[in-house]
Parts: structure tokens; sequence; C-alpha cells
């Protein structure tokens, strides 16, 4: 007969050392674990409660400019510095750990219409309504010294927006054309136009360094080449765009705020039709800018929020406000992708984070775990209507909400007077024009 | 004149200039009228014409050498007083001379010729150039193709992409730039500058390189001779193993082994003789073979050879043997050495008692019947049953307790038994000696039977007396006695062919040990019993009988009992293991078991009752027709009164069937097919975007990535996040260089700077207009 026996190893069971995990043995077998659907089910729900429950994004105000904050500025080396500029030409220097300004300095008179850093972080660069452009040391002026620019470059109208250049002493103005600066040089060693209203904003392109883009007021947006001296495509929209953010990810792809509430994703390559629209804003976009991770960018509004949206989506994942916030005027993507500032009317820059119910701080590795685990359980479970319906559900101004109502009927509206035309017409009399082509009006080469 | 004529004509030329080169043989046709009067002068003012044609001030006035009062206002100067400005000369008609009949036929011939098309319009050239370059960078812009694409794929993407990567410097370099400070640093250092340990880097000391350098050419050729030698030796001899190892026939082995045992047997001898303790060591040496050996299963009945043997044992005496032979073995290594506890010893004094009593034939006799059987040796396999035989009313089991002490004796330590065992030998080969002559074996064996019956006589007489002294003793060492009863049967046993069958007699044996005819009768009787029943039956009965000893009548009737099972149940050696008895048992148990449910339940019928709730389901499930029928509209109602059948028909609404039951053919089963309000609350109805398929959707659902479900491995490769960033880390845009790419332009300023005039240019342009609006 054979007789089996209780046989224990110690090796089995024994830890090798105090510091190694202890090692609990586990029955995978799935009878014993029953029901496994509606238990991660359960979980999943819960999951997004609780993340809905911590979801406070807000994490801090820096007040100090004396008028509305205009433009801000990243800082390329140090995560913690961001610059502004302010309606009344002043520029202030700010410590986002500290909270508090570290240096303020009178730059212009009238508005600070841009401003950015060189991509070494020792000096920025601004331009303002008094038609100059100027360049600052990053640091402070020593004990008795005074508060004076680096370089000052009278033009001979107005600027509007300024970039840096990404890798070279290049930097870009633009106003009334598209000038490419030496950083040596007083005058212009190249300056590009196409049509004749102003232009509010140009951008570098952050991958592939020579390409620009620009917006102007005549509806239109304008791609120039650095290296050939020339405008390479232009495409008009229905309304104005404000400003455009080049991906830092995806070198052809660029987004641009309209005045239409709406933002569009290009692919450069093909101007006639977006990538994505994005919808979800209810008055003007001002201001968008890339995480630098290129998945998601975030917009300010007129409305007096900002909105997240993921580059891949039509239809924005957070909206951010507060009581006392108004209309956005410019907005950044911190370069650890993990928090947002947005400057507005009313003088303040908020910063918030950018996963609202995220945990700051260092995490334990169950933490970690846990929050990975959670995670993919609301992705898992995310078309549930239960679940979506509190992932979904946010708090909204009145303004804001009524005008979301105000305009879904507009749209449905818009939308029946559309099918009933095609509906009472002769067939292919009516062209039927996509969403995503109907706000383009033409592309010229 | 002429030369202004000239001139003339030279200017309309000009215009034709940059398309065609002037003719080179013009001067040379001018020439031709050098020998008029005033030809010089001619000459020289259309040098001066042409001369002036390509300076920028065309129209210079004449060049005064001298003072003159007369200075023409249509610059027509009176040079030279000599000349003078005849009135013909300037009626001279206009006519064409013959030296600019060539111009002329030029002039015809480049007005014959086309026109060059007028340049493009501006901003044509601009769009044209503007699409060029877009198309350029565009092409340069879809390199970042597959690099999109396989990010926006990727299951994980860690930002910042690129790594800081920890260069390792090699450790000289890590030396190098390394001083020691400390005092124990230095200590160590000089120790190894002392020992010239090598730092940098060929790290071979001073010694090695020299011992290296030392070896001569022939010194290595031996020495590699030598290893080549050992190599091939060491080759053959695993060769050899493996061929011997390979070897299958039994009778190789089995004579392999016997040689072995017996030179191993010679060794021990001479060891004995040269060295005792050498001797002893060698002993425990054997000890412990055989403790090895006890702890294998290799002896017992359960392999795969002894199981085909005990079935072919019913027919093949050599195989029963075989068999037997087996389980003595087993029975010779199983057997523990017991530690003499304190009873024991007691025994022992008494048999020691004893064995001066007993008398020295009982053992020869022994010895003698165990013949060329080792297992004789120890308790044999039969020796329960004999227990129990023993316990017959007439033969008292006393008599043998004697012996039980020199079994004891021989599980005492082993040296003694080896000694005692040579004892033995030596002994038995001396009986041996006068039966060495017969021939053939049973002959032979009825022979020793003869003689060694004549002593067993003697010796149980001499038993049967010690019997009575002994008698007084009490039950509890019956148990030894019992065991030991087994050398005196075995006396028997050894004359019998088959041992077995001794055993099952030992009665008879006892009592009629003095009629040998009858005992053969015996045996024969016996013979007719199948065999391996009775195999079966000491195996069987060996765990009961050891304890029990003592009972006498119980016993008896066990043995009565077998030999009734045995002979109607089929002898296997399978129901051998495993009591036939108590799978009935469990059989009966089972029945019981079923009844007591049948009794508990016995009031309801679930089966019915479930049918009758199917078929409910199934009716309410179907679906009704409607009956319209008014009673009492367009006839008479009321109690009693039925509306027509044929208004009740034209009013009925029949309602198609449905689509048939899920169930249908699913006796135990009753699915409802009703939509569950509550559940439906919490079910995605719509098939959410990326899947095509209902089904993949329910798949991605229905597969857990809890760590409940998941191993730890599993659960972390499926939560892991898609996007990973570093706290506190600055995440840069993307790069060529990351990627594996040539970044596009060295620098994209100095493309720009290559052209500086055309943009200034365009620049001035510009400004110009910005200055105008």
């Amino acid at each position: 007969m054979k007789v089996k026996m209780l046989s224990r190893n110690p090796d089995n069971y024994v830890r090798e050392t105090k510091l190694d995990l202890q090692r609990v043995p586990r029955n995978y077998d799935p009878t014993l674990h029953p029901f496994e659907v509606p238990r991660e089910y359960m979980r999943a729900l819960n999951a997004t409660k609780l993340e809905r429950v911590f979801a406070k994004p807000f994490l801090a105000s820096l007040d100090g400019h004396r008028d509305g904050v205009n433009c801000l500025a990243k800082h390329p080396k140090s995560l913690a510095t961001v610059l502004s500029g302010a309606c009344d030409g002043e520029v202030r220097i700010w410590n986002l750990t500290k909270r508090k300004c570290i240096r303020a300095l009178q730059a212009h008179e009238g508005f600070v219409r841009g401003i950015c850093t060189r991509f070494c972080g020792t000096s920025f660069f601004t331009v303002g309504d008094d038609k100059t452009v100027k360049q600052w040391k990053m640091d402070g002026p020593g004990f008795g010294e005074e508060e004076e620019p680096l370089h000052t470059i009278l033009g001979k109208t107005v600027y509007t927006g300024i970039d840096h250049h990404w890798k070279e002493a290049v930097f870009a103005t633009c106003g009334q054309q598209v000038d490419i600066w030496d950083e040596q040089r007083t005058n212009p060693i190249c300056s590009m136009t196409w049509g004749f209203d102003s232009i509010s904003s140009v951008k570098f392109n952050p991958i592939e360094t020579f390409l620009l883009g620009s917006c102007a007021s005549d509806r239109n947006i304008v791609l120039y080449d650095m290296r050939q001296a020339t405008p390479l495509k232009k495409v008009i929209l229905d309304m104005r765009t404000n400003t455009i953010c080049w991906n830092p990810m995806e070198a052809f792809i660029f987004t641009a705020a309209n005045e239409d509430y709406n933002l569009y994703t290009f692919d450069m390559r093909a101007l006639d039709t977006p990538v994505m629209v994005h919808m979800d804003h209810v008055s003007a976009v001002l201001d968008v800018d890339y995480s630098p991770t290129g998945k998601e960018f975030v917009s300010a509004s007129f409305d007096k929020s900002i909105r997240i949206f993921p580059v891949d989506k039509g239809r924005s994942r957070e909206v951010y406000h507060t009581k006392r916030m108004q209309h956005v005027i410019c907005v950044k993507w911190t370069s650890d992708s993990k928090y947002i500032m947005c400057g507005s009317d009313e003088m303040n820059i908020r910063l918030w984070k950018a996963n609202a119910s995220e945990k700051l701080g260092v995490l334990t590795s169950r933490e970690k775990a846990a929050k990975d685990y959670n995670q993919k359980l609301k992705e898992k479970f995310q078309h549930h209507p239960h679940i979506k319906r509190i992932a979904r559900h946010r708090h909204l101004p009145k303004s804001i909400y009524s005008q979301i109502q105000e305009q879904r009927i507009m749209r449905e509206a818009r939308r029946r007077k559309e099918v009933n035309r095609l509906k009472h017409s002769k067939p292919g009399s009516v062209p039927i024009v996509s969403e995503k082509k109907k706000h383009i009006v033409a592309v010229v080469k | 004149m002429s030369a202004l004529r000239a001139e003339e004509s030279l200017l309309a030329l000009r215009q034709q200039e940059e398309l065609e080169d002037l003719p080179k043989e013009y001067p040379l046709s001018t020439s031709e009228d050098e020998g008029d009067s005033d030809g010089e002068r001619k000459h020289q003012k259309l040098l001066e014409a042409i001369s002036s044609l390509d300076g920028k001030n065309r129209r210079k006035l004449a060049e005064r050498s001298e003072a003159s009062l007369k200075v023409s206002e249509f610059n027509v100067s009176s040079e030279g007083s000599r000349e003078k400005l005849v009135l013909s000369d300037l009626l001279e008609p206009g006519k064409t001379s013959s030296s600019l009949a060539t111009v002329k036929k030029q002039l015809n011939r480049v007005k014959s010729k086309k026109t060059v098309e007028l340049p493009l319009n501006k901003e044509e050239v601009e769009r044209i150039h503007r699409e060029v370059a877009f198309n350029k960078t565009s092409q340069a812009l879809s390199k970042w193709d597959p690099i999109v694409l396989k990010n926006r794929q990727a299951e994980q993407l860690v930002f910042p992409l690129k790594k800081e990567q920890s260069a390792f410097a090699p450790i000289e370099h890590v030396l190098s730039g390394w001083k020691a400070r400390t005092p124990m640093e230095q200590e160590i250092f000089n120790l190894l500058h002392k020992n010239k340990q090598p730092v940098t880097d060929p790290l071979l000391t001073p010694v090695e390189k020299a011992s290296l350098r030392a070896m001569s050419l022939e010194e290595a050729k031996m020495r590699r001779a030598e290893l080549q030698r050992a190599r091939a030796l060491q080759s053959y001899y695993e060769a050899r193993a493996r061929r011997e190892k390979k070897i299958k026939s039994k009778k190789y082995h089995k004579v392999l082994k016997k040689g072995k045992a017996k030179k191993a047997l010679k060794e021990f001898e001479k060891l004995q003789k040269v060295s005792p303790s050498a001797a002893l060591e060698e002993l425990e040496k054997i000890e412990k073979a055989r403790m090895m050996e006890r702890m294998s299963l290799k002896h017992q009945n359960s392999g795969k050879w002894a199981k085909s043997k005990a079935i072919m044992a019913k027919y093949d005496l050599e195989a029963r043997q075989a068999l037997q032979e087996q389980l003595a073995r087993n029975k010779e290594l199983t057997q523990k050495l017991q530690a003499a506890s304190e009873s024991e010893e007691e025994e022992e004094g008494a048999e020691d008692e004893d064995e001066m009593l007993v008398p020295d034939a009982v053992n020869e006799v022994r010895m003698n019947a165990d013949g060329p059987n080792p297992w004789m040796l120890r308790n044999g396999p039969g020796e329960a049953e004999q227990v129990d035989i023993q316990k017959d009313p007439e033969q008292p089991p006393e008599p043998v307790a004697h012996e039980a002490s020199e079994s004891e004796g021989e599980e005492n330590p082993v040296a003694e038994e080896e000694m005692l065992l040579k004892e033995l030998e030596e002994r038995r080969s001396l009986r041996k000696k006068p039966g060495l002559n017969q021939d053939a074996k049973p002959v032979g064996r009825r022979e020793t039977k003869d003689s060694s019956s004549q002593e067993v006589l003697s010796e149980l007489r001499a038993l049967s007396q010690k019997l009575n002294k002994e008698n007084h003793r009490s039950t509890k060492q019956k148990v030894s006695s019992a065991r030991t009863v087994l050398p005196v049967q075995r006396e028997e046993a050894a004359d019998e062919e088959e041992e077995p069958m001794l055993l099952q007699r030992p009665e008879r044996a006892r009592t009629l040990d003095e009629l040998e005819e009858l005992g053969r009768e015996g045996c024969f009787q016996d013979k007719e019993r199948p065999r391996p029943a009775v195999n079966g039956q000491w195996l069987e009965r060996k765990p009961n009988n050891q304890p029990g000893a003592p009972k006498e009548k119980p016993k008896k009737e066990q043995m009565i009992d077998l030999q009734n099972l045995l002979s109607t149940k089929s002898p296997s050696v399978k129901s051998l293991a495993v009591p036939t008895t108590v799978e009935e048992w469990e059989d009966e148990e089972e029945k019981d078991q079923r009844q007591m449910i049948k009794e508990a339940f016995a009031g309801d019928d679930v089966i019915r009752d479930f049918l009758k709730e199917k078929r409910e389901a199934v009716e309410a499930s179907k679906p009704k027709d409607v009956d319209l029928t008014l009673p009492g509209w367009g006839e008479w109602g009321g109690v009693g009164l039925m509306p027509s059948a044929k208004k009740r028909r034209r009013f009925l609404i029949k309602i198609p069937e449905g689509p048939p039951r899920k169930d249908k053919n699913l006796p135990n089963v009753i699915i409802n097919e009703k939509r569950n309000i509550h559940a439906a609350a919490h079910q995605v109805r719509v098939l959410p975007y990326p899947f095509t398929h209902h089904q993949q959707f329910e798949r991605t659902i229905q597969t857990p990535i809890g760590s409940t479900w998941n191993t730890q491995r599993a659960f972390q490769k499926l939560t892991t996040p898609k996007v990973v960033t570093k706290p506190g880390h600055i995440i840069k845009p993307i790069k060529a260089e990351d990627v594996g790419y040539r970044s596009s332009s060295r620098s994209d300023l100095s493309v720009v700077q290559r052209n500086p005039k055309r943009l200034s240019i365009r620049h001035k342009k510009q400004l110009k207009k910005n200055s105008v609006d």
C-alpha cells in the first residue's frame, strides 16, 4: 500500500532574507472564485465613484498681476518656473513650488503680446504693443543694477506674437508679417507674408524645427518653411483661428483654437480635412497647449473654463472652472505633464492637476498597483451605462450649462433643416457635407 | 551725319542686344568708307559713338581740344578750322549705304523670329515655389509616419522617451582617476603594489607572465601528450562502462553479481584474519547496504515482475518458487533489528537457560533442513499460519519457546549472527558430506529427511519434557514463542517439496511426526489445494494473527473461514491487497443510504413538479389570441347565452406563433426569455466603437483582470498603464535622433543665410508696401 504523507519543505515557505516578500500560496482555480464579471463590475463602479469623489483638481491661484494675464511661458529647464505677461506690460516670473512671484518687471508699455523662453533657459523674449522686441535675462539684476533688457529691437509695426526656435538662436515674430530673426541682428533675416491681415500667433514646430505655423485674422492658418523662406500652404476656415499648437510627439499634427467654439486638429499634409473636430466649448477658444506626451491637449476659452481633450476624441474628458475665473486667455501644460496653468482676465494664474483625482506625491507600490487596476477596470467597463453616467458627470456653472442646452437646440434645428432640405430636394442636388469638412472654406496652395 | 545715322541704327539694334550677339563684322563694314575726304573724322566719330554705346553717358559733349569761339549749341562742333561745313554735305540724301545692307538683313532675320514669352506673373511664380516647397516638406515629414503609428498603437509609452544611460566606465579609468586617501586604502594599495598586482588592463601578474614564458616547447608537448592519453583512456573506460550497462542478459548480470559477492566475501574473510577492526568496518558497510536494500521496495510482490509471476504461479512451479524466494528475501530484508527491550532481556535470560537445555542437534537439524534455501534461515513467511495451527489443543506451543530464543538471537547484533552463520555453515557442510554422493534430488531429500526425522524425534522428546516445565509461562510470552515455532516446522517443511503446504498442516506434522507415511499422505492431500490461495491466505492473515496468538478457538474458526473463502473466491493478487469483504460492505452501505434518502423524500416528486412548472412557463410565454367579441352586440345576450360561433370566429384575432423557445430541446432546463429590466439598467445597449462584433466585446468583459483570478505576473501585465510619466522629469519633444533618424537639417538657419540677398530685396519691398499702407 502506498502511503501519502504530508510533507513540508521549508524551501517552499521560508524567506531567504527578511526583506523578501512573504510567499502567499494562492489557488487560482476558477471554481473557487466565481462571479468574476459581476465582482469586477462592482469594483469598477466603486472605482469610478471614488474617482469622482476625489476629483479636486484646483491646486493654487497665483495672484500679483495688476491686469489680465495675456501670455504664459514655460521654462525649458526648470519645472517650477513660469513666466507670465500681463495687459499692463508687466512680466512676472513665478516659482510654482513656493507659489510665489520671484521677479516682476515692467517690460512694455501697453500689452505684453507675447512671451517666449530661449531653449537654454537663460533668457526670454517679450513683444509688446510698443512695437518692440525685448530680450531679458532669466536671472534678476544684481544689487544696485537696473532692470534692463539685454537687447531691444524697435520695429515698425506692432508685434502680436513671438516664438523661439527649439534648437538655434533664432526667433520668429508675427504682426503684419512673419519675421524670422537672428538673435544677434536687429533686422529680420527673413520675413514672409501671404495676405494682408495681421497675424495673431506664430509657432515653431518642436520636432521639424524649420516649420512654422501661423494664424491670421483673415480666418486662415498659414504654414511656412524657414529653410526655403516661403509659405507652404494656407487653409481658410469659417472663422478666425486664435492660436495653434503643434503636437510634440507627432511632427505633422497641430491643433487650432477657433473662434467658432471648436478646435481643429490637422495633419499638415492634408489640410482640406481636419483629423478631428473637438467640440465642447460654448464660446471662442482662445488658447491651446499640448501635453508633452502628445496624447491630450488643454484649451482655454472665453466661456470661463478650460477643457482637456484627448487628441483622438471629439469631446472633452474634463472641464475645469471656478467661480472667480473669468475669460481664460492663456493656458499651458507643464513639461512633466502633471499640471496645467491658466491665466485669465481677472489677473490670476491658476494651477490645476491634469488628472483631477490623481494623488500627488510618492505612491507605494501597492497604491500604484491599485491605481493601475482601478484605471483598467474603469476602462474595461466604461461603456456600461451606470459607470458611464457617473464618469461623465460634471458640475457646470449655470451659464455654461444653459449655453450647452441652447447650442444643442440650435444644432439640432440646423441638422433638422439640413435633413429636411435633403429630403425635399432632387437627389444629388444638395450635397452631404461631413462635420469635418463643413468648417473648411478653402485650401490655398 | 552718317555717324549719327549709324548710331541710330545701332540704337535700334541695341534692343535686340540681349537676344543676339552683336555681329562682329559691323566695325569692319564701317571702315569701308575711309577713303572719303572727311573719312577720317567720320571714322573717329563713329568710334566715339560706338564707345559711347556701352558707356553710361551716351551723349557726351564733344571734346574740345582747343579754344574756339563758336560753339554750336547743337553739339555740332566745327572742329578744325581747315574743315568747312559744305551745304552739299547737308543736302546729301539719306540714301541707304550699301554698308548697312547686312545689318538690315540681320534685322529682318530677327524680326522673322518669334518673340520670347512674357515671364510668369509674380503670384504664379510664388505659387509654384510654394507648391514645390510644400511637397518637399510633406515628403520629409512622412518619415515620421511609422513612428507616430507605433507610438499610437503602443501598449505602453514611458516618458521621458530618452533614457539616461548609466554608462559603466572601465575599471582602469575609474582607478586612474582615483587616489587612495584613507590610511586603510593606502595600505591596501601598498600591498597590491608589493605583489605587483596589475591594476590596469591585461590582468596578469608579472609572475604569471613569467610562467607563461617559462614553459619550453618540449615540456608543453609532453604535457599535451599525457593529457591526450589520459583523455583517450577515460573515453575508453566510459565506452566500456556504457556497453556493459547496456547488456540485457540476466544471466550475465547474475553471474557478475555472484562473482562480485564471492570476491567480497573472500576479501572479507581475509580481512577478518588480518585485521578484525577493518573487518568490522567492512561489516558495517555490508549492513548499510542491507539497510539500503531494506528501504527500497525492490523485493516486494508489488513489482511488475512479481505480479506477472503471481499470475503464472498457479501453473508454473518455477514461478512459484521464484516468487517465494523473492518474498523470503523481502522478509529477510525488512526484518527490523529490534533494540533489546526489558522483557526481551528477561526472555533472553530465560532463553539462555533454555539454550543450555537445548541440544545442539536441534540446530543442526534445522540447518540441515534449510539446505539450499537461504530464506529458511529466518522466520519464514508461513510463520503466522503455523502459529495458528500450533494452537491445537493437543499440541501446546511451549516446546518451541527455546527456539524462539534462538531466532531472537539471530536478530541480535549482526556480528554475532554472522559468527553463528559461519558455525552453522561449517556444520552443514559436515552433515552434507554423506549426502553429496546422492544423485537425484528427491531421493537425497528423502534420505536426509529420514536421518533428520530421527533426530527430530529425539529432539521433540526433549522438548516435550521441557514443555511440561514451562507450561506455567504466561500467555504474553506466547507471542514470541508463536513466532519462533516456525523453525520446528521448517524442519519438516524441508522434507516436503512444497513448503507452503507444510504450513497448512503443522498439526498433522506435529501429531504424526513419528508416522512419516501418514505425513506424506497429508501432504498429498494438501497438494490438491490451490496454491496461490494459500499464499494469499498467509499474506492476509499475517497482521491479524501475530498479536492474537494466544486465543485458540477463534483462530481455528478463522482458519476454516478462510479456507471457505478461498475455495469460493477466485484467488487473485489484487483481491488480496484489498479485502473483498470491504467492498461488499460498501455496496451495502450505499444501498442503505439510497434507501434512506428515498424514504426521507418519499412525498415529493421533484421531476413531475419541474415538468409541470415548465409546461406552465411555456404556456405563459405563448402569445395569446385576442378575442374581441362583444356578447349581446347585434344579438340577444344574457346569462347562459353565448355569442354565436361565427361571430366568435370573426372577432378572434390570431396572433402568429413566436420563434421556438430556446429550451425546447432541453428537457431539464427552463430558460426565461423575458428581458430583465433590473439587469438591463446595467447592460450595454449598443456595441461600443472599437469593437466590430458583440462577441469580441463580451470576451473582453468576461476575461477578469484582477489579481483574484490572475497570477501576479499576469495581473501586472494586464494592468500596465498606457502612459507612464516620471514625476519631476521634463518630457522633451520627440527628436529625430531619439528614434534613429538623422535630423533633417544640420542647421535650419544656414539655408536661410545662404540667400540673404533675395530676402533682403523682398524685405525692402515689403517694408515699402507697409509704409504705403
